[in-house]
């Protein structure tokens, strides 16, 4: 065993899920899927008093349709998202990005809202989730609140997230009519952490992109919202003049971070690679 | 605060109940608490896929899943599936093809090659590939058992 001692809780609502966390405060830590958690505790890189386990928690797992789009429920397994049909024709650019994340045992385990809730800058979901405007819904002592996805992610492993709150839920709203979506990353081995990765959320209409998002991720503290580049597609038709540009626009917007696997100068390249082989497939 | 927790869950069809730490992993609790040391330790955090085990039907870290969370599962390991034949002609095509050597990743590549056969019976050789990524093995270079795997599907009539 090589986690320092905790005690452990298995709520059986989430009022007592809350009311656990309210209780022990700083010292608590939510157990999801614990694909993430579990590592740093074998690691001891986190130590805290009491895990409570929200493996249990009725309601909190499931994939239904809204009025407003989708609702994942943040229990809901990477592999049952992977699988849905409902993700599949509501949220193309999730169930694209679903195969990227870790390995199939991995995803077996690990839960969309564990992913979405510890904000990793190299995470899959949370650029996604930008991408697509999704919007959080947490509970707390207080009630319920929903925070945008912008909003959601401040920075390095933080969220909007308050101690003693619990993500229960994504919601992503419907796709507009011509609005398509691509996902790509690059890692050096199939399922490790993207060195950079691309979702992007763009309209298109006869040919031409209009609005769109390109949300980079493993390039920053956070998901990486490219707004002047992702501007220059408004009214272009794909070509690769229009790559270049965009690509040559990404190495001035994007200020991205180094380490062993790639440095600065080498992940502002690959995000131009990125963006013409997800943007040129989109305006065919 | 206790950090002990009491758990009941069946381990290869039998019934087992303990009184362990919180913190004991699934892996460690079917080594020390149960003798079934036919699951391996190998990075502990996630990456090396040795200790795969099967948790309600499905693979999963036995290093990332704690003992108390398999509370009332249903769990199987590389001994459960030996006794059962269930995997026996990967087993087989394992020794026939050269697709071990130290034997260390074995279990866990086994159970991993147990779920592909049930989601993509008729997975390509670079799925195949893409679906043990999470499984390391130091020895054999990948292609020997790539070639188990499709050597048992062969014979059970299915695709070369």
């Amino acid at each position: 065993m090589k986690p320092a001692p905790f005690a452990y809780v298995r709520p059986a609502s989430l009022e007592d899920a809350i009311a656990a966390l309210d209780e022990h405060g700083e010292d608590s830590r939510i157990l999801a899927g614990g694909q993430s958690l579990m590592a740093t505790l074998n690691m001891r890189l986190s130590a805290p008093e009491i895990l409570v386990d929200i493996g249990r928690v009725p309601d909190l797992a499931g994939i239904e349709e809204t009025d407003a789009g989708l609702r994942i429920g943040a229990m809901t397994r990477h592999a049952e998202v992977e699988a849905s049909d409902l993700v599949a024709s509501r949220a193309p650019l999730i169930a694209s990005a679903m195969p990227h994340i870790a390995h199939p045992a991995v995803r077996n385990c690990g839960t969309f809202g564990g992913s979405i809730a510890l904000a990793d800058p190299a995470a899959e979901l949370p650029a996604c989730a930008v991408a697509l405007g999704a919007r959080m819904t947490i509970a707390g002592k207080g009630g319920t609140r929903t925070v945008d996805a912008d909003a959601f992610f401040r920075g390095l492993y933080e969220t909007a997230l308050e101690p003693g709150e619990v993500l229960t839920a994504v919601e992503v709203p419907g796709i507009g009519a011509g609005w398509k979506s691509g996902f790509m990353e690059l890692a050096r081995r199939h399922g490790d952490y993207a060195m950079i990765g691309l979702a992007a959320h763009v309209e298109v209409q006869d040919g031409r992109f209009g609005q769109g998002r390109l949300v980079f991720f493993g390039v920053g503290e956070r998901p990486v919202c490219a707004v002047r580049s992702a501007a220059l597609l408004d009214g272009e038709s794909w070509s690769d003049a229009l790559g270049d540009r965009i690509a040559d626009a990404l190495k001035e917007e994007l200020d991205p971070s180094e380490d062993l696997n790639a440095d600065a100068p080498m992940r502002r390249h690959l995000a131009g690679v990125l963006a013409r082989r997800v943007l040129a497939p989109l305006a065919a | 605060m206790d950090s002990t927790v009491e758990i009941g869950l069946r381990v290869n069809g039998e019934r087992a109940t303990r009184r362990i730490e919180a913190r004991m992993n699934l892996v460690d609790f079917l080594r020390e608490e149960l003798g079934l040391t036919g699951s391996h330790v190998g990075c502990e955090h996630g990456v090396c896929g040795a200790c795969t085990v099967r948790v309600d039907g499905r693979i999963v870290r036995g290093c990332l899943m704690l003992a108390a969370q398999a509370d009332g599962a249903d769990v199987w390991t590389i001994e459960g599936l030996s006794d059962t034949g269930e995997i026996r002609d990967l087993q087989e095509a394992f020794v026939e093809r050269n697709a071990l050597q130290c034997g260390y990743c074995t279990p866990g590549m086994l159970l991993t090659l147990a779920e592909l056969r049930e989601r993509n019976p008729a997975a390509s050789r670079q799925e195949i590939r893409e679906f043990i990524s999470g499984n390391y093995c130091r020895c054999t270079g990948y292609e020997a058992i790539v070639d188990a795997f499709e050597m048992a599907r062969q014979r059970q009539g299915g695709p070369s």
